[in-house]
């Protein structure tokens, strides 16, 4: 705990200094956004639409987020460093999902106003407790998936084009859920019911992962 | 209790063989020295130490326990220094040595105790990236005795430092175990107490320093 | 191990069971009232989508197997078993698409919730090849393909789940894909293919586990012949010396 709570704080830092995962992905949602509103020539989205877009563009935006993710680690001699350290090497992959949440939390306190503003219709306004839990759930599962294929990918020669490959097919169900649960929230008659069975499939989503990925990480890292 | 004892190492990169039967005993408070020209495998041999490389046969056993069993023990005793200095290059001196003293489970008094040693204070605020190879090098090396090692893995220690750093440095890399990988026979062999002589993988030379002369060491070049 | 025994008898076993599950398709089992002829293409889909998914779980035990022992060997097995189920996969889905054509009229619904979980799970298995063909290190390749075999063969049965909640059964399903509620003739007829697909697959697994140790065991004959030094000993901590499946990088 106290090793993972060191390599995030690592972390956190060197993204606060080098700025170059979380303004990057914010500004990619924020394009999306305008492109899907050439794209569809829609002024306003409400309802599935809406819920589409947000998704797919939150989870486009996380992919640039997963490809930074490893890469000091791997150019600057940061694997090797944390090796030989006496720790529990797992710490590492705690750290790194808890940063990509953390990534993930600031895009989207930029992405989801701009969502508001630009496309959608009705405001979210007494739905935001639920979109909320929404969020955070599929937060969760975005990152330790992203995570685990940004440590599978970092290896290979391509490694900007593998780890998007490899998240995005795992990601359909977070996916599938976030959306179907978000849907209602966005509708134009004002919130329509809030299905509890989505909130639960995401929490299975990220207690299944967040086990397996645990289970696996090691081995990405030993040599 | 001897410090390193190789019995048969070997190890292999898919079907290129980069270590083969290699064998020695290394006593406490010693120093070994590792000759060769590259692709020897002496970056191989140091990985396998440093328990960052598996071996793939023969016996290896650092500081009493035995790789890759009981790597978990021998982790935290090492220090290593490799061509990489191992540091994050948007972090200052004393950011990243304080993220490594909590890894290694180092005082973090010794930080800035280290850096004042080496002479590096003035700079500990600046970002690596700003600072020249010289003195990152100098960093790496706080970096590697952080932890007040057992066992110090260094690979050509000093190739990046003017002679003044180079002997400011010295007295930190001059305690305990050594293994030594160079490329400066003269140097090496003032330095060494056994030596080890590697071309294509395999041991060439494995002796007491003494036995060893510059001419031999020049041979594993020619 | 030697994976070519044997092999002669299961070739013929899986023939004959295939030969005679395609006589009964066409002469045995009765024509579906709803579908028609069309409906016999579920004597291929089915089987070979079983198999396939089979397959890929398979691929993720062997893979388990890889980490926990350190046996390369294991992810050979491992890597045979993905490849085939994948060569299977796009049979799946293109005997699917007929078959949606045939009965649908669309090469292509959006409502069959297994043929959709099916889709998305052949994607995320075609990046098994080019995730580990473009890792160079042959150890870290075996074991990066591993933590994938794992991940997605766990990935098999949630992404099932998800998908079905998700779709609404808009089609009437006229056949259960499990066999409970099909008429007598029908479920010998799908056994008896579903065994035949089973031994095929085994057949061809062997078939290439085989042909793979036999390059293997050239290489070395062909390594030795030139007076080129002999690949590592096994040792006592080390995994017995396995090399993977070459493939010219280029």
């Amino acid at each position: 705990m106290r090793t993972a709570a060191a390599v995030l704080r690592k972390d956190l830092r060197l993204e606060l200094r080098t700025r170059e995962a979380v303004p990057a992905m914010a500004l990619f949602a924020l394009t999306t956004f305008v492109i899907f509103h050439f794209g569809l020539d829609r002024r306003s989205l409400e309802g599935e639409l809406a819920a589409g877009v947000l998704w797919v563009t939150l989870l486009f935006a996380a992919m640039l987020g997963v490809n930074r993710l490893f890469v000091a680690e791997r150019e600057q001699g940061g694997f090797d460093a944390f090796l030989l350290a006496p720790v529990d090497r797992t710490a590492m992959f705690a750290a790194k999902a808890a940063g990509l949440f953390a990534y993930l939390c600031a895009v989207e306190l930029v992405a989801i106003p701009a969502f508001v503003v630009l496309l959608l219709g009705p405001g979210p306004g007494a739905a935001f407790p639920e979109l909320l839990l929404v969020l955070v759930l599929a937060n969760a599962g975005v990152a330790v998936v992203g995570t685990l294929a940004g440590a599978l990918a970092i290896q290979t020669r391509a490694r900007d084009l593998i780890a998007p490959l490899v998240a995005l097919p795992l990601l359909v169900p977070v996916v599938i859920a976030s959306a179907r649960a978000t849907a209602p929230l966005l509708a134009e008659a004002g919130a329509g019911a809030f299905p509890a069975k989505w909130p639960l499939i995401l929490a299975l989503y990220d207690v299944v992962f967040g086990l397996l990925a645990y289970a696996v990480f090691d081995y990405l890292l030993e040599d | 209790m001897s410090a390193l004892e190789l019995r048969g190492l070997g190890r292999a990169y898919g079907e290129r063989v980069a270590l083969r039967e290699v064998s020695l005993t290394l006593e406490e408070g010693r120093t070994l020295v590792v000759f060769g020209p590259n692709g020897a495998g002496k970056s191989t041999l140091l990985r396998i130490l440093g328990t960052l490389l598996r071996p793939h046969a023969g016996e290896v056993r650092v500081l009493g326990d035995e790789l890759p069993g009981d790597a978990w023990r021998v982790r935290g005793r090492v220090g290593f220094l490799g061509h990489d200095p191992l540091l994050y290059r948007d972090l200052s001196a004393r950011e990243n040595l304080r993220y490594f003293a909590r890894l290694y489970g180092a005082r973090e008094t010794r930080v800035d105790a280290l850096l004042g040693e080496l002479d590096v204070l003035g700079r500990a605020d600046e970002p690596l990236r700003t600072l020249s190879r010289g003195t990152v090098q100098r960093i790496a090396v706080c970096r590697a005795v952080l932890h007040e090692p057992d066992l110090l893995l260094l690979d050509e220690p000093t190739a990046n430092l003017d002679p003044a750093a180079a002997e400011l440095v010295a007295p930190l890399l001059a305690r305990g175990t050594r293994v030594v990988a160079s490329h400066d026979p003269e140097r090496g062999l003032h330095d060494a107490d056994v030596v080890l002589g590697l071309r294509g993988g395999r041991a060439e030379i494995a002796a007491p320093a003494a036995q060893v002369d510059v001419a031999d060491v020049r041979r594993l070049y020619g | 191990m030697l994976y070519g025994k044997g092999l002669r008898p299961l070739a013929l076993a899986s023939a004959v069971t295939l030969t005679a599950a395609f006589a009964l398709v066409f002469f045995y089992a009765p024509l579906d009232a709803d579908q028609g002829f069309i409906q016999k293409i579920f004597y291929v889909h089915v089987p070979m989508a079983i198999v396939a998914l089979l397959g890929f779980v398979a691929g993720g035990v062997m893979a388990v197997m890889h980490l926990r022992t350190g046996d390369r060997r294991w992810d050979m097995r491992s890597y045979v078993a993905i490849h085939l189920s994948l060569v299977l996969a796009v049979g799946v889905l293109i005997t699917g698409a007929i078959w949606a054509k045939g009965s649908w009229g669309h090469w292509w619904v959006w409502d069959e919730p297994t043929l959709v979980s099916f889709l998305i799970v052949f994607l995320l298995y075609a990046t098994y090849q080019p995730l580990r063909f473009s890792i160079e290190d042959p150890e870290r390749q075996a074991r990066y393909a591993s933590v994938f075999a794992i991940v997605a063969g766990a990935f098999v049965p949630l992404n099932f789940l998800a998908v079905r909640m998700a779709e609404s059964l808009a089609h009437p399903r006229v056949l259960s894909t499990t066999g409970g509620a099909m008429p007598g003739e029908m479920r010998l007829t799908f056994y008896l293919s579903l065994l035949g697909m089973a031994l095929l697959f085994v057949t061809l697994w062997k078939y290439e586990m085989a042909s793979k140790q036999t390059s293997m065991q050239l290489r070395a004959l062909r390594r030795k012949l030139s007076g080129e030094e002999p690949p590592l000993s096994v040792g006592r901590s080390a995994a017995p010396r396995v090399t993977l499946p070459a493939r010219p990088e280029r």
